[in-house]
């Protein structure tokens, strides 16, 4: 009896898994839902905020209290190379490890079997010149109280934001161990100035096929490990550069951050 | 013979008609104009069209201490009108909780013409300028969000911004460009020198003809005529303050822009001392003589001020009185005054 259950099961199983696989790729122009998740961990640890500890290459140990950031200009491909791009008007997301909703962008797209994903780590310099009145959502500059992400004195937005705890930061004036990574640029308007805008390509073929269909939403799953801010081409030291801003380091920070995005799984 | 009487009521009625229309238009709002002798101004007023109701929102706006944390501040307590919209008698700027500031405030006038704000020009786009002072701590110390809340539940506010945008919400792409009307309406072009340039009956005096020329030779490459700036970031040699604040660097990240600060307008200078970056000089005696015999070399002091192998500019003091005779001629008394650009009673 038991034997015959586990037949059963597998059967099921097997045929659900069949009826997927054969799903035919439609041809028409139905949007659906492609749900990415922005999983945020921090080498083998998921991310905890302020109470997870965490140590970098430099050997510093390690606590987040705020992380954030902006998505953009989200591209897919199918496998015979057919491109969508999210039309920018809702095409701009902002990530924080505090709202668990944001880390799930939501995007529409044509039903179809997508084999890589583009998007913007940041915001476009088109976008960031653009009259305030097209500056609404995430990128309306009031976003966020302690966490707004745009900065006032040279006009652009922070396209990564990252602060927390660490005893080998020095003691900033209000007696508080603190790293604060905020970096931006967008390649400046009136003056080139450095561009930090980040364009993230990753192949789905390896983790799965996203199989976007109406009725149904597909989630890429994405492991975003910000531990690869600190350990790259630069290893950064907090002891050594607690704040970084609107700087000449900020480009060997994004440099090193632009690794972070790994795609683990898809759920169909 | 008896159409004669018709044509007559008709021509009557047609001039009635026309007196009545243009009382209406003198009584009515006056948009934005451009000064006969200015050039067109590059503010984008398409995306933005001056009305009554959009210039008086963002005049109670400007006027408004909510923009700042705890209700204190507004912008018009360091851009004075007396003062040409600058803060007369400050080196540096006191804010909330009396926070000083490390630099001078800067006038705000003719703001259409220029292509970027702020002493680093930093900030490219008026409408996102008052995000500055508004979330600088030592200024306003707000944050916009907090701001648009209490403007929100302000008993005036939402109907104010019902009359200037045709509904009551209030955004802050709403709040930015009312105050960007208000302070595009800011134009300074009534001084002595803008009515010998329009004709307008004025004439320069002898003294004040011999600075005119003077300063067309030794001045205007920098503070080029008819607004006083080429709206340039240049070391003008006053070298480094004790903070040393390295002007638009921080902008650019160039080390060609290092201790470069946007070349300041010459109007209206008899009601904005100090001058500088960081208000250093008292009198327009004392920039005069820096300009003459303080200019200290540095790597990027501008070419202009190191010329045939001399710093500065030559200039008697005879030369001098007579620059600074010119000089006068710049100043607008009735921008000073208008009352279309002070407060108003609540």
């Amino acid at each position: 009896m038991k034997h015959i259950l586990i037949l059963t099961t597998i059967a099921v199983l097997l045929l659900t898994a069949c009826a997927k696989k054969d799903d035919p790729i439609p041809s028409n122009n139905n949007k659906a839902t492609l749900s990415i998740q922005f999983d945020n961990i921090v080498g083998a640890k998921n991310l905890q905020l302020n109470t997870g500890t965490y140590i970098n290459a430099a050997g510093e140990t390690f606590t987040i209290s705020l992380l954030q950031y902006y998505i953009s200009n989200i591209k897919v491909k199918t496998g015979d190379g057919k491109e969508f791009v999210v039309p920018q008007d809702s095409s701009y997301f902002l990530v924080s490890e505090a709202a668990g909703a944001s880390q799930f962008v939501k995007v529409q797209v044509p039903e179809g079997d997508y084999t890589s994903l583009s998007f913007v780590l940041g915001v476009d310099s088109l976008r960031s010149t653009m009259d305030i009145s097209k500056r609404t959502g995430v990128l309306d500059p009031s976003t966020g109280m302690d966490g707004a992400m745009y900065w006032g004195w040279n006009s652009g937005y922070i396209f990564f934001k990252m602060e927390g705890i660490s005893a080998a930061a020095p003691a900033d004036p209000s007696g508080q161990h603190k790293f604060r990574y905020h970096v931006g640029g967008f390649g400046g308007y009136a003056a080139v100035t450095m561009n930090n805008i980040k364009t993230i390509s990753i192949d789905l073929n390896a983790g799965g096929i996203p199989k976007v269909r109406q009725g149904r939403e597909s989630n890429v799953h994405l492991m975003v490990d910000v531990l690869k801010m600190f350990n790259g081409a630069t290893n950064i030291s907090i002891a050594n550069n607690p704040t970084v801003m609107f700087s000449d380091f900020s480009v060997k920070v994004a440099n090193n951050y632009a690794s972070m995005f790994s795609h683990d799984h898809t759920e169909n | 013979m008896s159409k004669q009487p018709w044509i007559v009521l008709a021509v009557l009625a047609t001039g009635m008609y026309a007196c009545s229309k243009s009382a209406d238009v003198v009584a009515a709002f006056i948009g934005f104009r451009q000064p006969a002798n200015f050039p067109a101004p590059v503010y984008h007023l398409d995306d933005n069209h001056i009305t009554q109701a959009g210039f008086e929102l963002g005049r109670k706006l400007f006027y408004e201490p909510r923009l700042s944390r705890n209700n204190t501040i507004s912008c018009g307590d360091c851009h004075i009108q007396t003062a040409a919209f600058t803060h007369h008698g400050h080196d540096v700027s006191h804010g909330i909780d009396d926070r000083l500031g490390s630099r001078n405030a800067p006038p705000i006038m003719n703001l259409a013409w220029h292509t970027t704000f702020m002493l680093d020009g930093g900030v490219f786009d008026l409408d996102l300028q008052p995000i500055a002072p508004i979330t600088n701590f030592v200024e306003m110390d707000e944050t916009l969000d907090n701001v648009l809340k209490k403007l929100k539940a302000h008993p005036q506010y939402p109907a104010l911004f019902k009359k200037a945008f045709g509904s009551e919400e209030i955004t802050t792409a709403r709040m930015m460009k009312a105050l960007s009307q208000f302070m595009v309406m800011l134009v300074s072009a009534g001084s002595k020198y803008d009515k010998v340039m329009r004709k307008e009956g004025k004439t320069f005096t002898a003294d004040e003809q011999a600075g005119y020329t003077l300063f067309q030779q030794k001045c205007s490459a920098c503070h080029a005529e008819p607004l006083f700036t080429d709206h340039s970031f240049r070391n003008n040699g006053i070298g480094a303050g004790p903070n040393n604040d390295e002007g638009r660097y921080p902008i650019t990240l160039n080390t060609a822009d290092k201790y470069k600060f946007k070349v300041p307008s010459l109007r209206n200078l008899a009601y904005t001392a100090p001058y500088m970056h960081d208000g250093r000089f008292y009198t327009l005696d004392g920039v005069l003589d820096h300009y003459t015999s303080e200019v200290q070399n540095m790597p990027t002091l501008d070419p202009l001020l190191k010329q045939n192998g001399r710093l500065g500019i030559s200039l008697t003091a005879a030369e001098k009185q007579q620059v600074l005779a010119f000089l006068n001629t710049l100043n607008d008394k009735a921008f000073i005054t208008d009352k279309r650009f002070s407060e108003q009673a609540q």
